[in-house]
């Protein structure tokens, strides 16, 4: 099977594809089960598991540097030995099966000799600089020498401590390759997880070293994981350098807004800053990683910001107190006389669900429809309409995709979309042989494509059985035999000119393939959002009425809307935004209300598959912004038409009432079989012009420069640079002007 | 005086006892380099972006005769494992590049083998057989195990042989180009020890007369006879054979009639 299929992989390698041949190391795992015993205690874990798992659902704790449980097994760190009954020499954990009836000690004195062999053995090379390096605290080096380590060394190498010339791995990865044990754990995330081949090792034995040969950077968007992957401080991060130690920090779990995925994350902060973004482990989402715009942009929270409300005097903002604003607002207003659908809301990228709710709510009062959306023709009612649910979210499910066995991408670029998601691809490429194919602008993918065309007209000729890719074309035949197909929409094709006619090229193919498509464990059409907001904008109905595109507005209140078409706001409206950087909205406003930062309020955010999650306050927000629902309450109440809801709770409720989903947490809510025909009938009968031959656009031209918080960032800015631009300065190490040597 | 002597001498002693002192080791660099800096002789042909400071790129193709050559090497593994031919096709490689293996070199093997490029360097840099800076024509790689170095005159003779002759010390290279000479663990041949290998050819029992020998050869641009150069067969007992010294019997002799 396996040789069947790297054949295949091989055969089929297009000119998009990467280097990268598919590893054939994993299979997936039989689920048998096996009993043994560890350190007298009886345990049963399913075949295949690796012992020190089996020591794990055991109680007992196993040192370890190399194995990290998403990661290929390496052995080679040999951190993890145990006893095992009946064999000669300790076993390593990591790289040894559980096997059924066997005894297992991890706590014996042999055991303890063999760690401490082999922790001496990594202490003779490593620099004694723990005082200095950032890894200080979260260090496993540092934790497991308290146990295993011996307080004096018995080396004296006259010769000195091994070398290691630093590497220079772009703006994030800070190197200091002394430290490095060559638990290669960086080196298996960058190829078979970040798809960045280059990362490897040279040289042997003690001269072994982990870089990339030549001198270059770690060109991907998930390069930040290698920091918390590494054990040591051999790798760090640039921007968090010398920053903090990890015991100051106060840490708040929470989820990421600057993509649509909802990563979950932990916010470290100190005081009334944040320090840095890690990873939150959730299976369901991002397992343990995130990419770099959600560890790094956080710096854009300190930059830019709206700290107090500005209302415009001739062409410059003047600070005001809140009591002014809102009666300027008010008073802008009345002068304004918008009546009925000349009061417009535009909803942008990082408005939460509690603000678009009580925005709605306002906007609605005072007799409006028209609640637009910051994206390619917002104004218009979106065309996979709001009322079933699966028509615009990723109804297959982040962490089912695996399981697909033949993808097709439409007008999309999952790599920038949602880079989490494509990691996720990139792992079934590898590992399950999943075929993949675009309709859409090419992109420099971490998994082999069939590009199949570009445009609506491809999409429709694919489908129907007809244009390339389709007769003796490759992808057609896995396309007719896959078992679990899936077609991914991106969300820039539904605003498009052609999004009604590909929705319904789609869904007509989708009910005519039911059985394949959406069985009681399969649902293979996905739509794949972009902004943090927009899902639960159309789960609350934030969008226009039909009618409301043809009015001329005398009244827009922008929320956080920063990607606004500066056009499509009359010269002589009355204009309020409210957000937390003075991006371009900012820019159009009578008058600038100070908002909260993701970071900074307890908000709701329900990701692209309909998942609602609860964001949480870490740090304050700066000056005297607030919560944007309170905002909305606040100018509600000047304006004459208060909201019902006074506090965060009678909110929620009234969230409840509008969809149940926006405050279950955590939990995706699948919706039915029957709703979901409902849905794709709806789409199906889309009344479309024929599909043009215009190529889609990919949406994200800068990965690293998506909203107002990556925009703010000095960080995603030096990435922008280097990765985007490709104009990235190596620092050299001869004149040592960028890291000093002790670095 | 004395006395102010007396009360001071403890107070200076305890004074130095409080001094700490430093240590600090050294760092031990690797005798080579395990990364790749661009060079006016080594740098690849491919680049991104260049500078027009840049040193001049050195490309490298593998000529018809050598691919045809790795396409046969490739063949005799299976199609999806087109990288298991990974040191054959850099040796050919080598082979071709003079005796040693550029970054273009590793960069065209890669290409061929459809292998992520990194993953040839890693190759590369772990084997010390690919020389991955130049070697002159005449590559010296004299052995200095342990068992060469205690048998016939032993290999420290030698070296020491060498390095006067050719005025140059273990791993550089002669000025005018002709000769390399590096130092290198055990290639099998201990029973003919000292011995050294010249391009693909072992010199065995040496002596440092003929060592020089042998190099004045080389220097001439002739090749010396390789083998034992103290005339003895291979490794056969060099005061005559001992042992096994009558006609050895060929297949079906002594045997049943029917089975001669
Ligand atoms: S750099 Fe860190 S993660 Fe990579 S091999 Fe070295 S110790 Fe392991
Ligand atoms: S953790 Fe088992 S060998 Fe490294
Ligand atoms: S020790 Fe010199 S060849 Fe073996």
């Amino acid at each position: 099977m396996l040789r069947q299929l790297a054949a295949r992989s091989l055969a089929r390698r297009s000119g998009a594809a990467p280097s990268g041949s598919r590893l054939l190391h994993s299979t997936r795992p039989v689920m048998a089960d096996v009993t043994l015993t560890v350190d007298g205690k009886e345990v049963t874990v399913p075949q295949g598991t690796a012992l020190i798992q089996a020591c794990e659902a055991a109680g007992a704790t196993v040192p370890r540097f190399c194995y990290h449980d998403r990661l290929a097994i390496a052995g080679n760190c040999r951190m993890c030995l145990v006893e095992v009954e009946r064999s000669p020499k300790p076993v390593a954990s990591c790289a040894m099966p559980a096997m059924p009836g066997s005894k297992v000690f991890t706590n014996t004195p042999l055991v303890h000799k063999a760690r401490e062999g082999v922790m001496e053995f990594l202490l003779a090379n490593h620099p004694l600089d723990c005082p200095i390096c950032d890894q200080g605290g979260e260090c496993d080096l540092q934790d497991q020498s308290m146990r295993y380590g011996s307080d004096r060394t018995r080396f004296h190498e006259i010769t000195g401590k091994r070398a290691v010339e630093n590497k220079d791995l772009g703006p994030i990865v800070k190197t200091s390759m002394n430290r490095c044990i060559q638990c290669t754990r960086c080196v298996r995330f960058a190829n078979d997880v970040a798809g960045v081949e280059d990362l490897g090792t040279s040289g042997r034995g003690n001269d072994l070293q982990i870089g990339m040969y030549i001198e270059k950077t770690m060109d991907s968007e998930m390069s930040g994981n290698i920091i918390d992957l590494c054990p040591v401080g051999a790798l760090t991060s640039k921007p968090y350098a010398f920053q903090a130690r990890p015991w100051e920090l106060k840490k708040t779990e929470s989820v990421d807004v600057l993509d649509a995925v909802g990563s979950n994350i932990r916010i470290d902060s100190r005081g009334v800053q944040v320090m840095r973004i890690q990873p939150k482990i959730n299976d369901e989402i991002n397992e343990e990683w995130i990419n770099d715009k959600t560890r790094y942009a956080y710096d854009g929270l300190r930059y830019q910001r709206l700290t107090t409300p500005l209302v415009r005097e001739g062409d410059k903002f003047v600070p005001a107190t809140w009591e002014h604003a809102l009666e300027t607002i008010r008073i802008g207003y009345q002068n304004s006389g918008a009546q009925g659908d000349e009061v417009k809301a535009v909803a942008g990228h990082l408005a939460d669900t509690e603000s678009l709710i009580a925005l709605k709510d306002l906007v609605n009062r005072l007799g409006s429809e028209n609640l637009t959306l910051d994206q390619p023709s917002g104004d218009a009612p979106p065309v996979t309409g709001v009322d079933v649910r699966s028509n615009y979210l990723f109804n297959t499910g982040i962490e089912n995709i695996e399981d697909a066995d033949a993808v097709l991408l439409i007008g999309t670029n999952p790599r920038h979309e949602a880079a989490i998601i494509n990691a996720r691809f990139r792992k079934s490429f590898l590992q399950r042989g999943a075929e993949f194919a675009l309709i859409g602008e090419k992109f420099d993918s971490i998994f082999a494509y069939d590009h199949l065309g570009t445009s609506a007209k491809d999409v429709a000729d694919f489908l129907g059985g007809k244009g390339k890719g389709s007769g003796k074309g490759e992808f057609a035949k896995v396309w007719k035999e896959a078992k679990k197909p899936m077609i991914i929409v991106g969300s820039a094709v539904t605003e498009g000119k052609d999004g009604a006619a590909v929705l319904k090229a789609v869904s007509q193919h989708v009910l005519k393939n039911e059985g394949k498509f959406l069985t009681s464990e399969w649902n293979g059409f996905s739509i794949l959002q972009r902004a943090a907001s927009r899902a639960a904008a159309y789960d609350i109905g934030f969008t226009p009425s039909p009618s409301s595109a043809s009015v001329k507005p005398k009244f827009v209140y922008l929320l956080n809307a920063d990607e606004i078409e500066p056009s499509s706001i009359p010269e002589d409206a009355f204009v309020v935004y409210q957000g937390h950087h003075g991006d371009l909205g900012a820019q159009f406003a009578d008058v600038c209300l100070p908002g909260a930062a993701y970071t900074e309020k307890a908000s709701t955010w329900v990701n692209t598959e309909g998942r609602a999650q609860d964001g949480r306050v870490a740090v304050p927000p700066p000056g005297v912004s607030r919560d944007d629902w309170k905002i909305v309450r606040a100018l509600s109440e000047v304006i004459g038409n208060p909201l019902p809801y006074d506090n965060v709770h009678q909110l929620r409720d009234r969230m409840w009432d509008v969809s149940p989903t926006l405050v279950r947490y955590d939990n995706l809510e699948v919706p039915s079989f029957e709703i979901q025909k409902v849905g794709l009938n709806l789409l199906s009968s889309l009344s479309a012009s024929t599909p043009s031959s215009t190529a889609f656009k990919k949406p994200i031209e800068d990965f690293y420069r998506t909203d107002p918080i990556s925009r703010a960032s000095v960080t995603m800015a030096a990435c922008s640079k280097a990765f985007t631009k490709k104009e990235y300065t190596f620092s050299d190490e001869e004149s040592g002007d960028k890291q000093a040597s002790f670095a | 005086m004395s006395a102010v002597r007396s009360v001071l001498a403890p107070l200076r002693r305890s004074a130095l006892a409080g001094r700490r002192t430093f240590t600090s080791s050294s760092s031990r660099r690797s005798e080579s380099l395990f990364v790749h800096r661009d060079t006016d002789y080594n740098n690849p042909s491919e680049r991104d972006c260049r500078e027009p400071t840049d040193p001049v790129q050195i490309p490298f193709e593998f000529d018809a005769e050598n691919l045809k050559r790795a396409n046969e090497i490739i063949s005799r593994y299976p199609p999806q494992y087109k990288k298991a031919a990974v040191m054959p096709v850099l040796d050919l490689g080598q082979r071709q590049n003079k005796g040693w293996t550029s970054i273009s070199v590793m960069n065209a093997v890669a290409k061929l083998l459809e292998m992520p490029p990194m993953r040839v360097y890693e190759v590369a840099s772990f084997y010390t057989m690919y020389n991955r800076e130049p070697v002159a024509p005449n590559f010296l790689q004299l052995c200095t195990t342990s068992p060469c170095q205690l048998g016939g005159c032993g290999s420290t003779k030698i070296l020491e042989t060498i390095e006067n002759h050719l005025g140059i010390h273990a791993g550089q290279s002669t000025k005018d180009g002709k000769f390399t000479l590096i130092e290198v663990e055990c290639l099998g041949a201990c029973s003919n020890a000292p011995m050294m290998q010249v391009g693909d050819e072992y010199y065995e029992d040496l002596t440092p007369e003929t060592t020089i020998k042998i190099l004045n050869a080389l220097a001439k641009g002739e090749k010396p006879q390789p083998g034992p150069q103290s005339g003895r067969k291979t490794s056969e007992n060099s005061a005559g054979l001992t042992t096994l010294t009558s006609k050895p019997y060929g297949p079906g002799e002594f045997c049943l009639p029917e089975f001669q």
